[in-house]
């Protein structure tokens, strides 16, 4: 399990391949990337700030990764999130899950999203055209962490 | 007993604070919160959606405290 949480760039290729790399007995990786918008809530969008925790932001995520790693046979998972000054275009998280058959992974990646979502220190601050305003909490994140519970 | 309290993202803009210390005798976070929100500059921890944790762990408002926990009030968080 891998959790880092980075002001720094990443290239969402590279870390799909790294999911599988030395390592023949992965048959399957899902990953999901998210990305900085340039419109929301029907606003033009010229960047963002992602405020985080720092310490409980680490440990929520690996609180969530190990979770996932409990629940489904993994074989390897990561979990990245960008903080400080993004712009429209730069992925803003990345999370992939490996196993040895798909269902295992595609179900792992959604939990962690869906738990990332609701349960881990991060907030936007968005630049919009007519200033700058904080990202409100959706409540259809907690109808889809919901689906999860044991 | 001597509490940290931490605030982010929007309750740290409204109440002008990343951070104070708090001391008295506090059972629970939920006694942080109301002996905070009396007063007009924190009336943002009155908000119902809340979020809390406890030494860096999420919990719900009726978490028991000991003397040097960390305390950290927050709104919804928006990551991913």
């Amino acid at each position: 399990m891998a959790i880092r949480v980075q002001v720094e760039a990443f290239d969402p290729g590279a870390e799909v391949n790294a999911m599988h790399a030395a390592n023949v007995g992965v048959g399957a990786v899902v990953s999901f990337v998210g990305y900085v918008r340039d419109f929301n809530d029907g606003l033009d969008v010229a960047g963002m700030f992602l405020e985080h925790y720092p310490g409980m932001t680490e440990k929520a995520l690996a609180k969530i990764a190990i979770e996932a790693e409990q629940r489904w046979p993994l074989l390897k998972l990561e979990v990245l999130h960008r903080i400080g000054a993004l712009e429209p275009g730069e992925p803003i998280v990345f999370v992939a899950a490996a196993s040895a058959h798909r269902q295992a992974a595609f179900d792992a990646c959604a939990f962690v999203m869906d738990y990332l979502k609701t349960r881990a220190p991060f907030w936007k601050k968005e630049n919009t055209s007519e200033g700058a305003r904080w990202v409100e909490g959706r409540d259809s994140d907690h109808v889809a962490a919901g689906r999860w519970k044991a | 007993m001597s509490i940290n309290v931490l605030f982010f993202a929007r309750y740290s803009e409204a109440v002008g604070l990343d951070s104070l210390e708090m001391e008295g005798n506090f059972a629970t976070v939920d006694a942080v919160r109301q002996a905070l929100a009396g007063d007009p500059g924190f009336e943002v921890l009155n908000e119902a959606s809340l979020m809390c944790a406890r030494n860096q762990e999420l919990c719900a408002l009726d978490e028991p405290l000991q003397a040097g926990d960390e305390v950290a009030f927050f709104p919804p968080v928006t990551g991913g």
